[in-house]
């Protein structure tokens, strides 16, 4: 897709995810507005994944490491085709296999069942090393959040990842800056964070996580002889005024005239 | 008494998983910086490429299992058992058993192996804390014959598996011909007053309670368990109907492992009068063999229980 095309894209993206929130009456608006660009370029742009062979050995792997982002990730892999977009109105019904937190057993396209934060990173490693080992050739994508960050594992992910030069391997951090509680840097201050990645043993690549075409030139690249760390800085809620950079925006639910209004923002 | 050979279960762990992998090139190794005590070098010079090494860093280990399972790999996951399943305990649920991937956690030196290293480096808890997880088969092998069977059916098996795999030397127990069947508990002895239920390093013990029992007239029953989950619970439910008491006897904690698992199945099956036998206190300064003594987990204890129940 062009960047364009994707802009749109992610425009319809952004007024599912609302209204699928609103019917639910749970989600994650904050985090899901706030990840839309990168989650539409990676899946209509950069991933080598086929709907109609969700298994296939040698796809591309994604693991959205911040999943109770799930809304987000469920409605990319719906307008792709990997089930009916209709399905979405059962986002987090009793005994839907949209739960709140993404299930790969159950949903084809997710690659890893996560929640408990800091668990997609190892993984992602895990499937990179197995893409060499296997000769298989295919590359592993992992969203975090930055808040996610403060979780010791993914240290441990990020030291191995660059001991190995996993350059098959790109972390991209949704940088918006706001935690659940808080902001990040009133929490646990996480600056210098390209710095941080750097001195693992990763290529840094700073981009706006709004800007299509930024995002599709620093994602399709793999890594030279090194994991790249994307440090994407993103406005959490970005796409609706009301919502943008407010911390109490991380699992509010819109009210009916929220979500009329937020349409009209992303007509 | 004659003198019986006996066998660290390591070397017939590493000797078939090197014979596994020479014909499935699916099998992978994953360790904690434990190539040695995971007794891996054989493995790492025979597949150098095939051993992923993270370092001191459990929780990226499992979760490193579960990214190989994911590309379409059968990663051994070995480390000693206290980490694995404790500092990495919410990764075994999610990363493993969750998301259902096909990798083996191998709990290496569990129970007091450790001896004088303390209760620190002590896997006492490790069969609760695995019991408690939904999908994940638990194995428990009592010997090197158990053990080999034990990795063929894991590298085979289309899900998680956690198995220990033992440090502490114990003599062969298990009768061959029989087999190893998951699911299935193996009645080593028949008896009639009594059942003695063990597990790994305290079958051998329990089937020399049995002989004491049997010099002062007591019939003991005794049925190794190394499938813990699934269970054998016709097998239990047998034993508790036809005599008058059981006695487990565990390397681990008496809450949650062995002993749990089998007065559930009986609480609800058949109530049975029971002495659940077990490591019932952070072990004081020794060595395996004497912290063994200390808990009474020994044929002297074991038939001790016994007796209780069987008067």
């Amino acid at each position: 897709m062009t960047p364009a095309a994707l802009s749109e894209e992610a425009r319809q993206v952004r007024r599912r995810i609302l209204t699928t929130i609103r019917a639910a009456g749970l989600g994650h608006v904050g985090g899901d507005l706030s990840v839309t660009d990168i989650l539409t370029t990676l899946f209509f742009s950069v991933l080598a994944i086929d709907p109609a062979d969700p298994e296939k050995a040698d796809r591309d792997r994604f693991i959205l490491s911040k999943g109770h982002c799930a809304a987000a990730l469920y409605t990319v892999l719906a307008r792709r085709g990997f089930f009916a977009e209709e399905e979405l109105d059962t986002f987090m019904q009793p005994l839907s296999r949209l739960n709140g937190h993404p299930n790969r057993r159950k949903v084809p396209g997710v690659e890893a069942n996560t929640g408990p934060l800091g668990h997609g990173l190892p993984i992602a490693v895990g499937a990179a090393i197995g893409s060499g080992i296997r000769k298989l050739g295919f590359r592993a994508f992992c969203v975090l959040g930055d808040g996610e960050l403060q979780e010791g594992s993914n240290w441990e992910a990020a030291m191995f990842a660059g001991h190995r030069k996993l350059s098959n391997l790109t972390a991209i951090v949704d940088r918006n800056g706001l935690q659940q509680g808080a902001r990040t840097a009133d929490t646990n201050d996480l600056s210098p964070l390209a710095d941080k990645f750097t001195a693992f043993g990763w290529e840094v690549r700073e981009v706006d996580g709004h800007d299509h075409a930024a995002l599709l030139d620093v994602l399709s690249r793999p890594g030279d002889g090194k994991p790249v760390f994307v440090l994407a800085r993103t406005v959490k809620g970005k796409g609706v005024s009301f919502i943008e950079d407010r911390v109490e925006w991380h699992h509010k639910v819109p009210s009916a005239g929220e979500v009329e209004a937020a349409l009209k923002e992303l007509a | 008494m004659t003198q019986t050979a006996e066998f660290d279960c390591r070397k017939a762990f590493a000797e078939t998983l090197i014979a596994l992998a020479r014909a499935d090139e699916r099998i992978v190794a994953v360790c904690n910086d434990s190539v040695g005590s995971s007794n891996l070098k054989e493995f790492e010079a025979a597949f150098p490429d095939r051993l992923v090494n993270v370092g001191i860093a459990e929780q990226n280990m499992v979760g490193v299992g579960a990214g190989l399972a994911n590309a379409g790999l059968v990663p051994f996951v070995c480390s000693a058992s206290p980490f694995l399943t404790g500092r990495a305990m919410e990764q075994v649920k999610v990363d493993a058993a969750y998301n259902g991937y096909h990798m083996v956690l191998c709990g290496m030196s569990p129970g007091m192996a450790y001896g004088e290293l303390g209760p620190t480096h002590h896997s006492i808890e490790d069969l609760a804390w695995m019991r408690a997880i939904h999908d994940l088969t638990i194995l428990v092998p009592a010997d090197p014959f158990q053990t080999a069977e034990a990795v063929r059916w894991a590298a085979a098996a289309a899900g998680p598996v956690f198995m220990r795999v033992g440090r502490f030397k114990v003599p062969a127990v298990s009768r061959e011909s029989e087999g190893f069947v998951v699911g299935r508990a193996d009645e080593l002895r028949q008896g009639s007053d009594v059942t003695l239920v063990a597990t790994g390093t305290l079958v051998s013990r329990a089937l020399r309670a049995a002989e004491e029992l049997a010099a002062e007239g007591i019939s003991a029953r005794v049925i190794n368990v190394s499938s813990l989950a699934p269970l054998d619970r016709a097998c239990l439910i047998r034993a508790a109907r036809e005599t008058r008491g059981i006695v487990t006897a565990e390397e681990g904690v008496p809450q949650g492992g062995l002993g749990g698992a089998v007065a559930e199945v009986l609480a609800e099956a058949h109530p049975a009068r029971m002495r659940i036998l077990g490591v019932d206190a952070f072990a004081p300064t020794g060595d395996a063999a004497f912290l063994l003594d200390h808990f009474g987990l020994n044929a002297a204890g074991i038939a001790r229980a016994a007796r209780e129940l069987a008067a």
